[in-house]
């Protein structure tokens, strides 16, 4: 990773060639469906959890796929696991269960 | 006059149906076209304007009628087809009512039928007062009355959700609806022409403007009419006091849970096949794509023919199209089905046809 | 002087089987907890000892539940269980009228034809005789029935058996074949010795005119010891463990004692109780519909018992519990399978914080929690609003912006600790509302209420509620005429035990209908939260079979009292699924025409052309 200089910066763009996707491919390789998402936000609509507190779960499986996974762990733990996201998920993804992947995930190939 | 004996039946009397009778009709031969309402038409009649230029659909359907100059088909109304079945070479087509016809050739063109919103029922159709269909707001703005919700008052803010039963497996239907996007935007634009105070929001998940002058719809309803389009799919309405309707989504481009309330909610509602369709298609044997409607032979080569030769398909039976799509589907259609007609001339029908030289 | 070297293979498996049990049962003993221990000091000498003693000879012997699921099934099972059982007993008594005294060496009564070679002559002794042979020919009829199943489950009324592991395939075999070795002993003795009843001596008669039967005879002997000292060393290790276990298990469960939310010393003794029948896998509609047949719980059991569980087979099970009516040996199936999806390392309970607490609440005697599907559902919440509203009570709508979820789902997905975050946050809501009646639409939480809440006040579901409103006369519901059928889901019907309930209510004002697959047979709707990881195919295909499987008795209307169930049947149903509380609401509404308000008018009706 070239030093440009510009740390100020250096957080902000997502450096693809050099982020970490285990998680994603652990849970793909888990729940298929999770590749599916066209990031349509309907989950993060009616999340019971995203009405009270600052969690997206849209975003936090777009960013899993981009391989940014700072402070995931913190962020999934909001999760109720009520099951509102899969029932209007117009993909159909299983979110609940990528959501208990990220979990084991977390546990087996990270230590985050 | 019909120049030749062959029998064509079309089962469907829209646009579909009516072009390509016009088409054969020209072209010389005998149609009958079987339509299940009161009157020829289909969606048309209660559609007032269409896109991208707005256009009076009353002017396509006078089109549709002039057609008919020449050589007009025959028409019967209340005519609802139940099955169409092989016989001796040619189509056997049963009625409702007990009445059959013998056609050398089918063609269906029995259309879609609006995707019933009451299904999804998070979004509160049939349950909430002020939530409609495109169709309802359709049907509202061609009585060229004044826009107004159930309370008799005049809405300050509208919602169109896109992809209502469509791209969506909860609803049963994978598939894009294809015009609802350029149908939300449309409509939109028409609210703010008779509502220029009014408020206008578009929920989408992608805004297809595939169509010539539809991304300049697209443009004019953001610059000209102030348009609101908030990427974010609605997860579901609650009703207020006051009969207004609560919105949840996310705005996904600013990556944030969105509320917001909205005195009318217009649901841009998808194709789904007309139920017949099936019914008339399994008695043919016809192959129905994954979404259930007709299945054309091949997606580039021929849409028109099916698996049952002699038996063509075209308009929204088959797929989602636009009117304008739809037009030139039904002709593509007719195109087939005279090489066809004209290859499977019997030797004692040939005696019977009267070549025309000119 | 009864001695004879082939008496030493079955001698040494007794041995060593009484030697392991004993351990074993030690170890389960002291591993009961305190609790339990109580539990049985105090149950010892009651009516409940007499109670499981009846329920072992019903069940353990005689095999009654099974024979529900099917005859020839259960008479299977009873054959090999109760014959063994009395040919033991039976061939107890033969020996003390013979020798005249009870004690006589261990094997004595096991070899007993060899070892006493002359033909009765007491009318008493011949029939002993002939009640042994009779038995023996019962338990032989068991084998060629569990053979031919082997090949043919369809004869005993299954689709599908077990898959057993080659341990217990060895097992199997040896079991097998002591019966018929037993038969060819005692036969290939009566041969020489004339000492056998009508099976064995002609039997044995027969193999006398072609075979040296007084040589012959020692070498089955041999075999028939050494098959049943195989099968005796193999109990503790295979799926026969559970012969000894589940006595126990009937005993300890008519004391009280029973699984709850951790793996106790009990819960072993149930996980060892399970005999892999098999039965479960058929009621399993990952199985019937799913096309699923290796999640199922004599599976996961045995895996569990083994130490060889993967964590797909705990996850993919809807938690429906129609294996747990199914079960003979009556273990409570669903729990182990939750208790199994505990792990420490998924649960993250400090992610909670965000929950509101002291967050001030509306003071009311009623309160409303609709739960978190209900809201993808609002007709339900809001026909529960109307009623509330014509039988005038006074309620709060708990979670009418949005709901904590009840706290289920996460527990359910073994997350126990993080759902009691859940839980307090909600319940200190309930208290603070000073509420004496808390009423839901949802089974999921009612269950979850009524388990996990530990409120002073009434929990009702809406049945239950609706119920007592009508009674009350605080609801006018006047006969429809509407053919219903009605679905039980499994939280509100398997797991709160509300059957009855709903079916009251809705025959008061509907023509409901019965189907054979209800109740406790009820089929689960397919939506389930208790299954993470099945596929969305699989969970289709359940979901289409049992709405159609309800829509096969012609209703005009399905009723349930889910909204999960609502949803899963709906979207394969073309006849309209409905709550019971939009029925009710229906119903109250068409008896008022006259109320406008109520009247749904559209501006601009859908053209249907």
């Amino acid at each position: 990773m070239k030093d440009w200089g510009y740390s100020i910066l250096k957080g902000r763009q997502i450096d693809f060639e050099n982020n970490d996707f285990s998680i994603a491919e652990y849970i793909t390789k888990h729940e298929p469906s999770f590749r599916w998402c066209i990031g349509c936000g309907s989950c993060t609509a009616t999340c019971s959890a995203a009405r009270l507190t600052d969690f997206n779960p849209r975003k936090l499986k777009l960013l899993i796929q981009r391989g940014e996974i700072k402070g995931l762990a913190d962020e999934i733990a909001k999760c109720m696991l009520c099951g509102k996201c899969q029932l209007v998920c117009p993909r159909g993804i299983n979110t609940r269960n990528v959501i208990q992947n990220i979990k084991r995930a977390l546990n087996t190939c990270h230590a985050l | 006059m019909a120049i030749n004996s062959q029998h064509i039946v079309i089962i469907g009397g829209g646009p579909a149906g009516l072009e390509a009778a016009s088409c054969l009709g020209t072209a010389g031969y005998r149609v009958t076209v079987l339509e299940k309402e009161k009157q020829t038409g289909g969606k048309l009649l209660i559609w007032d304007k269409l896109f991208p230029e707005f256009r009076n659909s009353d002017k396509v359907l006078n089109h549709l009628s002039n057609g008919f100059k020449t050589n007009p088909p025959q028409i019967l109304t209340n005519a609802e087809v139940v099955s169409v079945i092989p016989e001796n070479g040619q189509h056997r087509i049963n009625l409702s009512d007990g009445q059959a016809f013998q056609a050398d050739t089918v063609l269906i063109t029995t259309g879609f039928k609006l995707y019933n919103a009451e299904k999804k029922e998070e979004y509160g159709y049939q349950i909430y007062e002020n939530v409609i269909t495109s169709f309802d707001l359709e049907k509202q703005l061609k009585t060229g009355n004044p826009i107004r919700i159930e309370a008799g008052l005049t809405p300050r803010r509208i919602a169109f959700i896109h992809c209502v039963g469509s791209r969506d497996i909860k609803s049963g239907n994978i598939y894009c609806s294809r015009t609802c996007c350029i149908t939300g935007v449309k409509q939109a634009i028409e609210i703010k022409r008779r509502l220029p105070d009014a408020e206008v929001f578009n929920f989408y998940m992608d805004l297809r403007m595939f169509g010539q002058n539809f991304e300049e719809l697209y443009i004019e309803a953001q610059q000209k009419w102030g348009v609101t389009f908030i990427r974010g799919r609605v997860s579901e309405i609650a009703e207020n006091k006051d009969n207004s309707l609560q919105l949840k989504a996310e705005d996904t481009l600013s990556g944030r849970p969105i509320k917001m309330s909205f005195d009318l909610v217009v649901l841009l509602a998808g194709m789904v096949p007309e139920p017949r369709t099936v019914e008339i298609g399994k008695s043919a044997a016809l192959e129905f794509t994954s979404g259930n409607f007709l299945a054309g032979l091949d997606s580039h080569i021929s849409q028109n023919e099916t698996n049952t030769p002699g038996i063509f398909i075209a308009g929204t039976c088959r797929e989602p199209l636009s009117v304008a799509e739809t037009l030139t589907d039904a002709r593509a259609a007719t195109v087939k089905m005279i090489s066809w007609l004209r290859e499977n001339e019997t030797s004692h029908k040939k005696s019977l046809i009267k070549r025309d030289n000119d | 002087m009864h001695f004879n070297l082939f008496v030493v293979p079955f001698t040494a498996g007794m041995l060593i089987l009484a030697i392991l049990l004993a351990v074993r049962y030690i170890k389960w003993l002291s591993d009961l907890e305190a609790g339990n221990r109580n539990e049985i000091g105090g149950n010892l000498f009651t009516i409940k000892t007499l109670y499981a003693i009846r329920e072992v000879f019903m069940e353990s012997l005689l095999h009654r539940k099974v024979f529900k699921t099917n005859p020839l099934l259960g008479y299977m099972h009873m054959s090999l269980a109760f014959g063994w059982f009395l040919l033991i007993v039976v061939g107890k008594l033969e020996t003390f009228f013979y020798t005249g005294k009870f004690a006589n060496k261990f094997y004595y009564p096991v070899f007993f034809r060899f070892f006493e070679p002359t033909p009765h002559k007491s009318s008493l002794l011949l029939a002993f005789n002939a009640l042994m042979d009779f038995v023996l020919l019962v338990v032989l009829s068991g084998i060629v029935i569990a053979i031919l199943r082997r090949f043919r489950p369809r004869i005993a009324g299954m689709k599908k058996i077990t898959k057993h592991s080659p341990g217990d395939r060895l097992a199997l075999i040896a079991l097998w074949l002591i019966f018929p070795l037993r038969l060819l002993s005692e036969s290939a003795t009566a041969g020489y010795s004339g000492n056998g009843s009508f099976m064995t001596q002609s039997v044995g008669n027969f193999m006398a005119l072609f075979l040296p039967v007084h040589q012959l005879a020692i070498v089955f002997w041999w075999m028939y010891s050494i098959s049943l000292g195989l099968f005796m060393v193999s109990i503790p290790f295979s799926r026969y463990m559970h012969i000894p276990t589940e006595i126990l298990l009937i005993f300890l469960r008519n004391w009280g004692i029973k699984t709850k939310d951790h793996f106790s010393g009990f819960s072993e003794i149930e996980i060892q109780s399970c005999s892999r029948c098999g039965i479960c896998i058929d009621t399993c509609q990952m199985n019937s519909q799913g096309k699923n047949s290796t999640t199922q719980m004599v599976y996961f059991l045995r895996d569990y018992r083994y130490n060889q569980l993967r964590p797909d087979l705990t996850d993919n099970c809807l938690l429906c519990g129609r294996c747990n009516e199914a079960c003979p040996v009556g273990i409570d199936l669903t729990q182990h399978r939750l208790l199994q999806r505990k792990k420490k390392e998924f649960e993250i309970p400090s992610g909670f914080k965000y929950l509101p607490v002291n967050q001030p609440v509306e003071k009311k005697d009623v309160i409303y929690f609709a739960g978190c599907m209900s809201h993808l559902s609002p007709v339900i919440s809001r026909s529960m609003e109307k009623i509330f509203k014509t039988a005038k009570i006074s309620y709060l709508f708990l979670d009418k912006n949005g709901s904590v979820c009840c706290g289920r789902p996460l527990k359910i997905s073994g997350q126990f600790e993080a759902a009691q975050k859940l839980v307090a946050s909600n319940r200190q809501q309930i208290i603070a509302s000073g509420a004496k009646i808390l009423v839901t639409s949802c089974p999921i939480c009612y269950k979850s209420f009524k388990e996990d809440y530990h409120l002073n006040i009434r929990v009702l579901h809406h049945s239950e509620y609706l119920l007592e409103l009508m009674l009350q006369k605080k609801l006018a519901l006047h006969p429809s005429g509407k053919k219903v059928v009605y679905h039980d889901p499994c939280e509100l019907g398997r797991g709160s035990d509300i059957y009855i309930q709903p079916r009251m209510l809705l025959s008061h004002f509907m023509e409901l209908v019965t189907i054979d697959q209800e109740k406790e047979n009820a089929l689960c709707c397919g939506g389930s939260l208790g299954n993470l990881s099945i596929n969305p195919e699989e969970r289709n295909a359940i979901q289409m079979a049992t709405a159609g499987y309800l829509n096969s008795v012609d209703p005009e209307i399905i009723a349930t009292s889910c909204p999960m169930c609502k949803k899963s049947i709906a979207q394969f149903s073309a006849t309209p699924v409905k709550d019971i509380a939009e029925l009710v609401v229906a119903n109250l509404e068409a008896l008022s025409e006259s109320q406008k308000s109520l009247k749904h008018h559209k501006v601009g009706q859908t053209i249907e052309i």
